[in-house]
């Protein structure tokens, strides 16, 4: 392109290659991984499309179908009506999986980013300082790893249930706010595990080195080095703490320990445990709609997380690189 | 060696006795054992109630939890264990019996598992990029993707309930060891019981075997040993089962073990949906009557068997692979 004015070093020397940052370079290899391009395609139009549900939903959540005075309206198999069936007093399913899915992504998301937030920090610190409080995180962690996710689930759900001051400030052991507040304590530990790998790993290199040679604080080494060098690690826990808290939210609801988001509202994991005495009575469709829409969620964020992890550490990518 | 590994175990029991602590301090405030004692025996007289306390270490007051961690430690060393809140019996012969039909559930699982997951992880491994290869990855991330009682659920569908409406009898029961009443041994019985189990518990194991043998043979396969082995001459079936595929076995023989540890506390969604009378239906049940006689005892073998079961998987690791040198 004669016309055009050189704009670099590099073009008036001749080198015709753009250069990409990282974060570019990333990207590309995202794309190439087409399960998780896909994914993101798919977990897009699902959001947006229970993000409208009042719009997309065709009766609301608490609604029946007909009126029982038309004919029995319990327990209908999937129909021009009802799309996905009716429940056990004739609520539309289809209508009730898009109100559970909003409220599942809303503690999912909301779970992952508190997550995300404490084990961030405390992972890069114990990174960074080591010694004591690296030696207790670590050892915490441990213990709470070692014990069946439920059970400590459980115990500790009915622990801080029972602490005025925390039910107070978090609300009932079977509120929202209190399904995020338990999975944020239990998912930190992960993203601390991986954060502080990362920062080990990460600072005895020799840009971080040259940084300080430099003269770089501290503070600009955090946030200007480990930081941006960890988004991949960080990336890749929030989609797996997205998809922990949902599927924990459904176990705990299974076993009748899950939120109870009010009378307007019903969540993933209420629908499959009304599912479970379902499925011996043959209803399938009460059972297989919530299910697809959970498995829909958990596949998509599996592979994009995958796909990230491809992405931001092409060495471990496997045989893809 | 001999000496590391004495080491760990020394350190064994002062780990259990801070963890047991942690359990005895989380279950009291979680549970609220006296108040779930006199929620069950409603009309219990003061003096049953006193003894109750005074059995499981439940003092309250200043130093009551260490007190009373002390009180319980003692009454379970010396096997002096308090009877259940909900009908009064003795803990041990049921948890016992809960205990050898996990191990039997879950170490069946976890054999299918290493199996099925190691080979497929090693088809996967020697043609990477290929389309084998790509089939076990997708199909491992599938398996982790789906929950177990989901698996658990679809498979009680398709072979209970529709197998029942379609040849008029279920393929495979969906509840206990054995049909209600039955009484003594028979392998036959008990296999059809544990199918549908193991299967749910199998899937996830292929699906975290596959992905771990696919890693750990990748990584012996890119290393330079590899390549001194191939230039020596020695013939390529011997490379890769001599040098290759046993290094790779190594990480993988550590989280076998560590899983045998997990195996030890149950399956418990699955248990719980299956109504299969192991360790995690018996913590179920004990949890919802917040049964303390029961809950500790245990925890203990929990936390007994994680422990135990880890330091076996480093002294493993340790004498397997003479790279780790040891003080």
């Amino acid at each position: 392109m004669p016309e055009q004015q050189l704009s670099s070093l590099d073009q008036a020397v001749g080198l015709s290659v753009e250069s990409l940052s990282p974060g570019r370079l990333a990207f590309r290899r995202f794309l190439t991984h087409r399960a998780a391009v896909a994914s993101v395609f798919v977990l897009f139009i699902l959001i947006v499309w229970v993000l409208l549900a009042p719009v997309t939903a065709r009766y609301g959540v608490n609604e029946q179908v007909f009126d029982i005075s038309k004919g029995a309206n319990q327990n209908l198999p999937p129909s021009k009506i009802a799309w996905f069936g009716t429940d056990i007093i004739g609520r539309d399913v289809y209508s009730r999986v898009l109100y559970g899915v909003r409220v599942s992504l809303i503690i999912g998301i909301a779970s992952a980013f508190f997550s995300l937030a404490i084990g961030a920090f405390v992972g890069a610190v114990a990174g960074l300082k080591g010694g004591l409080f690296d030696d207790i995180v670590m050892r915490v962690t441990d213990i709470f790893l070692a014990f069946p996710f439920l059970v400590a689930l459980l115990v500790i759900r009915n622990m801080f249930g029972s602490i005025g001051w925390v039910v107070a400030l978090v609300g009932k052991p079977d509120s929202v706010r209190f399904m995020v507040f338990l999975f944020a304590i239990f998912g930190w530990m992960g993203v601390a595990r991986v954060l502080r790998a990362q920062v080990l790993s990460l600072k005895e290199r020799e840009f971080i080195e040259a940084a300080r040679a430099l003269g770089a604080s501290n503070n600009r080494i955090i946030l200007r080095h480990l930081l941006p060098n960890s988004i991949g690690p960080m990336l890749v826990s929030l989609s797996l703490g997205v998809v922990g808290a949902i599927v924990s939210e459904a176990t705990l609801s299974l076993f009748g320990y899950g939120p109870n988001p009010g009378s307007g509202a019903t969540s993933l994991g209420l629908l499959v445990a009304e599912s479970k005495s379902a499925v011996r009575a043959g209803y399938w469709w009460l059972a297989l709609y919530p299910f697809a829409a959970l498995l829909l969620i958990t596949l998509c964020v599996s592979f994009i997380g995958d796909g990230l992890r491809d992405a931001f550490d092409p060495k471990h990518g496997g045989g893809r690189s | 060696m001999l000496r590391y590994a004495l080491r760990r175990a020394v350190w064994l029991v002062p780990t259990l006795l801070i963890v047991t602590f942690l359990v005895y301090v989380a279950i009291r405030l979680g549970t609220d054992p006296v108040a779930s004692y006199r929620r069950t025996n409603i009309r219990v007289s003061k003096k049953k109630l006193d003894q109750y306390i005074a059995a499981n270490g439940l003092y309250s007051g200043a130093f009551g939890y260490v007190r009373g961690y002390f009180a319980w430690l003692w009454g379970f060393i010396t096997f002096d264990w308090p009877r259940s809140i909900k009908g009064s019996r003795d803990v041990w012969p049921h948890l016992k019996d809960a205990l050898a039909n996990s191990l039997r559930l879950g170490l069946v699982a976890t054999f299918f598992g290493i199996m099925i997951g190691n080979f497929l992880g090693v088809m996967a491994a020697l043609r990477p990029g290929r389309l084998r290869d790509s089939a076990v990855n997708a199909g491992a991330l599938v398996g982790l993707a789906v929950p177990p009682f989901v698996s658990a659920l679809l498979l009680q569908l398709l072979f209970a309930v529709y197998w029942q409406k379609w040849f008029g009898h279920a393929l495979f029961p969906v509840s206990g060891v054995y049909p209600p009443g039955h009484q003594g041994f028979n392998l036959f019985l008990m296999a059809k019981h544990m199918a549908l189990p193991v299967v749910v518990v199998a899937i996830q194991s292929i699906a975290v075997y596959s992905r771990y043998m696919r890693a750990s043979l990748l990584d012996v396969l890119n290393s330079e040993y590899m390549r001194t082995a191939r230039s020596k001459g020695i013939s390529e079936r011997r490379v890769l089962v001599r040098h290759a595929l046993r290094n790779a076995l190594i990480p993988v023989t550590t989280l076998a073990f560590l899983d045998v540890g997990s195996v030890v506390g149950g399956l418990i969604i699955t248990e719980g949906l299956f109504e299969y009378p192991g360790m995690g239906r018996f913590f179920l049940v004990a949890y919802g009557n917040g049964d303390f006689p029961e809950l500790m005892p245990w925890m203990v073998i929990i936390i007994g068997s994680v422990v135990v079961f880890n330091l076996l998987a480093d002294i493993t690791y340790a004498k397997l692979d003479p790279r780790i040198r040891l003080a």
